[in-house]
């Protein structure tokens, strides 16, 4: 342990630390920096407006429209996710009743599970593709093709009525599967002497589902909107490649993803882009630390 | 019909199941797997609707009946895909940047998180905390700046850049699920191995690493998959240039779907999206469980 302990640590972390350092901390230390500027990204930095960025955002309706997506899709993305998986992990794990004191998860899910947890594999680009194609508003669509042939053929994405409800629609088909089977894991480690013991006193599955699963839980399913909750600040690939115009009709899906993008690249707007990307950083942040506060309560030890 | 009344399990009964109690249970169970059942049909879909439509020709799709199937398998779709559409090179030049950045990613990933996690020295808290303060920052928010940083090394535009961001973003994740992967292992063979007269280096590699392989592959699967879904970083650097023959596979398809779009020739689409999705079936039916501990293992922890 003497010799050689500094040159070999130093070794080590050398690589990772330059990376890093290189290409994340540097960069998000820009963005701070950038996000008091007006800057079209060419040539030196030098227009220095202070907070006009911030004050630009705020007469900005785009993005007013943008952070109402965002609210929607915050809200309720994790709502409907979580108490799907909810639901369909108690299903296979509790749904098949208790036989001889032991409690068991319905015939087949195994096979349930596999296929609910598949769509968490994809690449959200490509989901996008094939949702976008989904909602088609004409007969080749899938949705559409499915109605009968005297119906008129629904918009969807480019009616900006549902627009946004599709791109939710989306993610939740995504996620469900991949929290399916988060909340099973959880459930494989409440013991089989609680539910007995519930059951023992008449409980039904309902009471089970309310009394002794979910609060057991309580932990997973904390992290569960955490987690949707920042998924549902992204979601720039599903606007990008599916929606009518991109963000559109008329910014009827607009995020604020999509925006820091297009301000970056297309329109020459480093500067708010940069500005824009400070305001989704502190909103991720006041989100995660509200759930966390909100959601708090007494976690009961299994 | 379909009510189901449930008696309410306060009334008494003893250990000799009532019938009117069984026929219930068979009644719910029943409904589970109404439910169940419906949300795979829901997942499985699209997916099956995808396959489908890439036999069939464009007069086909548009005729509506979605699942019916399609007049004859033609595979001319799939040769168009291949071909004309690049699905083959997107696909490889994807295995390419993943291959190696994953393998980056480990290497350097395991090497900051080992030393982070067993050897003490000043500033080794920071450092620690310096990483896992990035899962707190979104993406979106250094876009703009990674781009510029990028263009003044002259990395715009190649695999070496995208792999060298690639590795950096997926470091924070990396280093703080595996320091608390090394931190758990136990410190005696370790011992032993010093006393034996083995270098840091070598205890790192032909000790730590092995005792370490569950939490390695569980992390490595994670950094395949998000790195192979990748859409956002790709678009961003993967510009400019000469970069239409670099696309990665998820770039690729979101640029097949425009122009499919522009001229409502959705066939070879189709046959490109089921090149894309039938080869991670075959990985997702072989390593199945490995691949869903390795994706909730972030969560779980």
């Amino acid at each position: 342990m003497r010799h050689g302990k500094y040159p070999f640590i130093i070794g080590f972390l050398v690589v990772p630390v330059a990376l890093y350092a290189i290409f994340v901390v540097w960069a998000y230390i820009q963005a701070f920096y950038l996000s008091v500027y007006e800057w079209s990204g060419l040539g030196p930095v030098t227009n220095f407006v202070g907070l006009g960025n911030f004050q630009k955002m705020i007469h900005d309706t785009l993005f007013w429209q943008s952070i109402k997506h965002n609210a929607f899709l915050l809200i309720l993305l994790p709502l409907i996710t979580v108490i799907l998986a909810l639901v369909f992990a108690f299903l296979l794990n509790v749904g098949g009743g208790h036989k001889g004191g032991v409690t068991r998860g319905v015939w087949g899910s195994k096979v349930y599970r596999v296929i609910f947890f598949f769509p968490q594999l994809l690449a959200l680009a490509i989901v996008a593709v094939i949702f976008g194609r989904v909602f088609g508003p004409d007969k080749s669509g899938m949705i559409n093709g499915l109605f009968p042939e005297s119906w008129q053929p629904w918009l969807f994405l480019a009616d900006e009525r549902y627009a946004m409800a599709c791109i939710l629609v989306v993610l939740v088909w995504q996620a469900v599967g991949f929290y399916v089977v988060l909340f099973s894991a959880g459930m494989g480690n409440i013991p089989q002497e609680v539910y007995e013991a519930a059951a023992i006193d008449g409980a039904t599955r309902v009471t089970l589902f309310f009394r002794i699963t979910i609060p057991l839980l309580w932990n997973t399913v904390q992290v569960a909107f955490v987690y949707l909750g920042i998924a549902a600040f992204d979601a720039f690939a599903l606007v990008n490649i599916m929606t009518v115009d991109r963000g559109g009709p008329d910014g009827a899906t607009s995020v604020l993803s999509l925006m820091i993008y297009r301000n970056a690249f297309e329109f020459s707007q480093a500067g708010y882009a940069s500005a824009l990307g400070v305001v989704l950083f502190f909103v991720t942040l006041s989100f995660a630390w509200v759930t966390l506060s909100a959601t708090r309560r007494e976690s009961v030890e299994a | 019909m379909t009510t189901i009344t449930k008696t309410p399990g306060t009334t008494a009964r003893s250990a000799g199941r009532a019938p009117d109690e069984k026929r219930d249970l068979k009644i719910a169970t029943g409904l589970s797997h109404v439910a169940l059942v419906a949300w795979a049909l829901i997942t499985a879909g699209p997916l099956l609707w995808v396959l489908l439509a890439s036999f069939k020709s464009n007069t086909e799709i548009f005729l509506g009946k979605p699942f019916a199937l399609p007049n004859s398998f033609s595979f001319e779709t799939y040769a168009n895909a291949w071909s004309d559409a690049h699905i083959g090179r997107y696909f490889i030049n994807s295995v390419f940047v993943v291959v190696i950045s994953t393998a980056g990613t480990m290497l350097f990933g395991a090497m900051a998180a080992y030393v982070l996690a067993r050897y003490k020295f000043p500033g080794n808290r920071a450092i620690y905390y310096l990483f896992v303060s990035g899962l707190a920052f979104p993406t979106f928010m250094a876009l703009a700046p990674l781009f510029y940083i990028l263009k003044s090394m002259g990395l715009l535009g190649s695999y070496t850049g995208l792999i060298l961001v690639y590795i950096a973003y997926s470091l924070p994740f990396t280093i703080f699920f595996l320091a608390a992967f090394f931190k758990s292992l136990p410190y005696e063979i370790e011992e032993a191995a010093t006393v034996d007269g083995a270098s840091h280096v070598r205890k790192f590699f032909q000790i730590m690493m092995p005792m370490a392989r569950s939490g390695l592959v569980s992390i490595t699967i994670f950094n395949i998959v998000g790195q192979w879904n990748q859409y956002l970083l790709p678009v961003v650097i993967m510009s400019g240039p000469g970069a239409d023959q670099k696309l990665l596979l998820t770039q690729g398809i979101a640029q097949i779907s425009v122009s499919a779009g522009y001229q409502a020739e959705w066939s070879t689409l189709f046959a490109a999206l089921v090149l894309t999705i039938l080869p991670m079936i075959v990985v997702y039916a072989i390593f199945q469980r490995q691949i869903q501990a390795g994706l909730t293992a972030g969560a779980v922890k």
